[in-house]
C-alpha cells in the first residue's frame, strides 16, 4: 500500500505545482494589459494625483513580483480582492477606510455553489444514462440500435452548446411549456423549484457530455471483447449481458472513470455558454460579464477557480485510474 | 390519467407485443434461429422501435408539429442527397475514387457533400448572395419563408433581421467569415504546433523538455476560459493599437489549439524518429529540414489529417462560442455565432409563429451541420485507417 500512497502524493504534488505555475501564467497575462487598472478606471481625463492615489490604494505602485506574491497569499486566505464594478475607492469618497463594499469572494461564492449544483444535477442525470447506453451499444454492437446511437451521439458532441440549448428551449419551454426557459435561481429557493429551474440547462449539458462518456464506455468494453478470457466466458455459455457486465466491465473501469472525471471537469469549466443562454446565475455568467466590462479582479479570480477545478478533477481521474488498476497499484 | 401511469402502461403493452412477436415469429418460421434465440429484451427493442416509427409517422401529420415536420423533411432530404451523391461517386470519376465511394457509409458521403457545399458557398459568397452583408434594406424583421400572408416578403426568402439586413445574404457571407477565419486559425495552429512538435521529437533534450512542460501548463487551463481571459486583454490592446480584434482572436485561438497539435505531432514524430530509415538518413548526413519535411512529415500525414478535421471543429466551435458571447468576430462582419445571439429572442414566438422562431435556428444549425459533417468524415477516416471491424 505504501507504493500507492507515494504515487498519489507525487501526483498531488505535481498537481499543486501545475496550479502554482498556472496562477503565474494568469497573473502575467493580466499584467500584459496596457497601462494599469488605475488608468483604465479613470479614463483619459485623469489627473496624475488621482491615478497615483488609486495606485496606492490597490498596491499597484509596487513591483510585479511583490504584487504576485501578495495576490497569491491573499487568494490562499480566501481574499480575492475587490471587483472594479463594486469598488468604492477611498480617494473618491474622501474617507480613508473602506475600500470597496462587496469583495470578489462574496460575489463568487454563491455563484460557485450554483454552478456546482448545476454540474451535480447534470452528472446525476448523465452518468447513469451514459453507462447504460454504452453497455447496450456494446452488447448490440453493429446493430441498427448501435448505429443510430452512434449517429445521434456524434451529432450531439459536434453541435455547439447554444444550438442544443435553443432546440431544447424550443421543444420543452416554448412549443410545449413544460419547463421554464429562464433559470432565475435565488437564495432560499425551495429545492423542488430550484431543481425544476435547473433542469433545462442540466439537460443541455447532459446532451453534450453523455455522448462522449457513452462512446468511451462502448469503446473500452469492445476493446476487451477480443481478449481470451472473454472468449472463455462465452464458451462457458454465459449470456452476452453477463459477459459484458460481470467480466468485461470491471476491466474497462479505468478508462470509463477517467472519461467521467474529464467530463465533470468539462462540466465545471464548459458551462459558460449554457449559463449565458439560460441566464443561470453561475460563475460562468459572472465570468463572461466581467470579461465584457474588463473587470480584471473578477476575471482573474474566476479564471483561477476554473483552472483549479479543472486540474483537481484531472488529478482525481489520474488517481482513480491508478487505484482501479492492480498493475499500477503494485508497481515493480 | 397521470403521465407516469401512461408510460408504465405503454411499456407493459410493448413488453406484451415483444412476447407476441417472438412467439408468432417462432410459429410462422418453424423455429428459425433468428426467432428461437431472440432474447425478450431484443424483441422489446424491435417493438419499441416500431412503435416509435409509427408514432413519428402519426405525429408528422399532426397540425401542431411544424418543427418536427421540418426536421423530418430535412433529415430525409439530406439522406436522399447523400445517397444520390454516393451513387454519383460510384459511377463517375477515376478507378480510385470509385473504389473509395464503394465502401463508404452514408454518413461519410453526407459529410463530404456538406463540406463541398460549404466550400463552394464560402468561396463564391460574393456571387451567390443577393445582397451585401452590411446592406441595410428597407424592412426590418421580415418573417422567413417569403409568404406574404405570414408577414414574409418574396424578395427576402429567409427574412431580414432586427435592423433590416437580409438573413440569407448574411448566412452566405457568414460561411465566408466564420468558416474562413476558423480554417485560417486551424492552419496557423497546425503550422505552430506541427513545427514545434516535430522539432521537439527530432532534437529531444532540453528543447523538448522546455516545450513539453510549457505546453503542459497551457493545457492545464481550460481552452475556452483561457481564450476569454486573453480576449479581455486583447480587446484593450486592439482599441489602443487600432488593430481589429479578429486578428488577435485568430492568434490567441491558434496558440491555444497549437498546444494540442504539439502533443500529437510530438508523439507521432517520436514513433517515427526511432525508425531505421531515419537513422539511415541521419548517417547520410541529411539536415534537420530534410529530416522533418521529407522523412517525418510524409509518414505522419494520416493521423495529422484526422486531427486537422477534429481541430477544425474545435476551433470553429470556439470561435462560434466566443462570437455568441459577444467577444469574437466583431460586427459589421456577418458571422453565425453573432447572428444566433442577435436573433435568439425570436425563439419565444415559436408557439404561435414557427416561421419567426426558425431565424436563429438557421444560423445555429449552419454551425452544427458543418461540424457534424466534418466529424462524420473524420470518424469514417479513423475507422478506415484503424482497420477496426468489430
Amino acid at each position: 500500500m505504501g507504493g500507492v500512497l507515494r504515487i498519489i502524493l507525487q501526483r498531488l504534488f505535481l498537481g499543486l505545482l501545475t496550479l502554482l505555475v498556472v496562477s503565474v501564467v494568469i497573473f502575467v497575462a493580466v499584467n500584459l494589459l496596457p497601462g494599469d487598472f488605475a488608468e483604465a478606471i479613470l479614463g483619459q481625463g485623469a489627473t496624475p494625483e488621482a491615478v497615483a492615489s488609486i495606485r496606492a490604494d490597490l498596491g499597484l505602485d509596487q513591483g510585479m513580483v511583490v504584487r504576485y506574491f501578495s495576490w497569491l497569499s491573499d487568494a490562499l486566505r480566501g481574499d480575492l480582492g475587490t471587483s472594479f464594478a463594486q469598488a468604492n475607492f477611498a480617494s473618491f469618497v474622501g474617507s480613508s477606510a473602506n475600500l470597496g463594499g462587496v469583495t470578489v469572494a462574496d460575489q463568487i461564492a454563491p455563484r460557485f455553489a450554483n454552478t456546482m449544483f448545476l454540474a451535480g444535477v447534470t452528472a446525476a442525470i448523465a452518468v447513469p444514462i451514459a453507462l447504460t447506453l454504452g453497455i447496450l451499444a456494446a452488447l448490440f454492437r453493429n446493430s441498427i440500435f448501435d448505429r443510430a446511437t452512434n449517429i445521434l451521439t456524434l451529432s450531439s458532441i459536434s453541435s455547439p452548446e447554444f444550438f442544443l440549448a435553443y432546440i431544447l428551449i424550443l421543444l420543452l419551454a416554448v412549443v410545449n411549456p413544460i419547463l421554464p426557459s429562464l433559470s432565475n435561481i435565488y437564495d432560499g429557493m425551495a429545492f423542488g423549484e430550484r431543481l425544476q429551474k435547473t433542469l433545462l440547462p442540466a439537460l443541455t449539458l447532459t446532451l453534450v457530455v453523455t455522448a462522449h462518456m457513452m462512446r468511451m464506455t462502448r469503446a473500452a468494453i469492445i476493446n476487451l471483447l477480443a481478449s481470451p478470457y472473454i472468449e472463455m466466458a462465452r464458451l462457458k455459455g454465459l449470456s452476452p449481458l453477463r459477459v459484458i457486465v460481470v467480466h468485461a466491465l470491471p476491466n474497462a473501469l479505468a478508462p470509463i472513470i477517467n472519461v467521467i472525471a474529464l467530463n465533470l471537469a468539462y462540466l465545471i469549466t464548459g458551462v459558460v455558454v449554457v449559463e449565458v443562454v439560460f441566464v443561470y446565475p453561475g460563475i460562468g455568467q459572472l465570468f463572461v460579464d466581467s470579461v465584457k466590462i474588463r473587470d480584471i479582479p473578477v476575471v482573474q479570480a474566476s479564471c483561477l477557480i476554473f483552472a483549479a477545478a479543472y486540474i483537481l478533477l484531472n488529478l482525481l481521474a489520474d488517481i482513480l485510474s491508478i487505484l482501479s488498476n492492480p498493475r499500477l497499484r503494485h508497481p515493480k | 390519467m397521470s403521465i407516469w401511469l401512461q408510460i408504465v402502461l405503454a411499456l407493459v403493452a410493448i413488453g406484451l407485443g415483444a412476447w407476441v412477436l417472438r412467439f408468432a415469429g417462432q410459429k410462422a418460421t418453424g423455429n428459425k434461429p433468428f426467432f428461437r434465440d431472440m432474447p425478450i429484451s431484443v424483441a422489446f427493442g424491435y417493438v419499441l422501435g416500431a412503435a416509435a416509427v409509427i408514432w413519428g409517422i402519426g405525429f408528422y401529420f399532426h397540425p401542431g408539429a411544424t418543427f418536427f415536420r421540418w426536421a423530418v423533411q430535412g433529415f430525409v432530404g439530406f439522406a436522399i442527397a447523400a445517397y444520390v451523391f454516393r451513387l454519383f461517386g460510384r459511377h463517375v470519376g477515376t478507378q480510385g475514387t470509385k473504389k473509395l465511394f464503394r465502401g463508404m457509409p452514408l454518413t461519410a458521403s453526407f459529410g463530404i457533400l456538406t463540406i463541398l457545399i460549404y466550400a463552394v458557398v464560402a468561396i463564391f459568397a460574393g456571387l451567390i448572395a443577393p445582397y451585401g452583408q452590411e446592406e441595410i434594406l428597407g424592412q426590418a424583421n421580415v418573417v422567413p419563408g417569403g409568404d406574404v400572408a405570414f408577414g414574409g416578403n418574396p424578395q427576402f426568402p429567409l427574412g431580414t433581421d432586427q435592423i433590416g439586413r437580409d438573413i440569407l445574404s448574411r448566412l452566405i457571407y457568414g460561411a465566408q467569415n466564420t468558416v474562413g477565419i476558423a480554417f485560417a486559425t486551424t492552419c496557423l495552429a497546425f503550422f505552430l504546433g506541427g513545427t514545434f512538435g516535430f522539432l521537439a521529437a527530432t532534437l529531444g533534450g532540453w528543447l523538448d523538455q522546455a516545450l513539453s512542460r510549457s505546453v503542459d501548463v497551457l493545457m492545464a487551463i481550460p481552452a475556452l476560459i483561457f481564450a476569454l481571459l486573453l480576449m479581455t486583454i486583447a480587446s484593450v490592446w486592439s482599441t489602443k493599437l487600432g488593430i481589429p480584434l479578429t486578428y488577435f482572436m485568430v492568434l490567441i485561438i491558434a496558440v491555444i489549439d497549437s498546444t494540442r497539435v504539439f502533443r500529437l505531432s510530438r508523439a507521432v514524430g517520436q514513433n517515427i524518429v526511432v525508425m531505421d530509415y531515419i537513422e539511415a538518413a541521419k548517417l547520410r548526413g541529411e539536415g534537420l529540414a530534410y529530416l522533418i519535411f521529407r522523412e517525418i512529415l510524409p509518414n505522419a500525414t494520416a493521423p495529422l489529417l484526422a486531427e486537422f478535421g477534429l481541430r477544425f471543429c474545435f476551433v470553429f466551435l470556439t470561435i462560434a462560442s466566443l462570437s455568441f458571447l459577444g467577444v469574437g468576430i466583431q460586427p459589421p462582419l456577418a458571422d453565425w455565432g453573432t447572428m444566433v445571439r442577435d436573433l435568439s429572442q425570436f425563439i419565444n414566438f415559436a408557439a404561435f409563429a414557427p416561421r419567426v422562431a426558425s431565424a436563429p435556428l438557421l444560423a445555429a444549425g449552419a454551425i452544427a451541420l458543418l461540424t457534424v459533417a466534418v466529424n462524420f468524415v473524420v470518424d469514417w477516416m479513423l475507422h478506415k485507417s484503424s482497420g477496426l471491424k468489430e
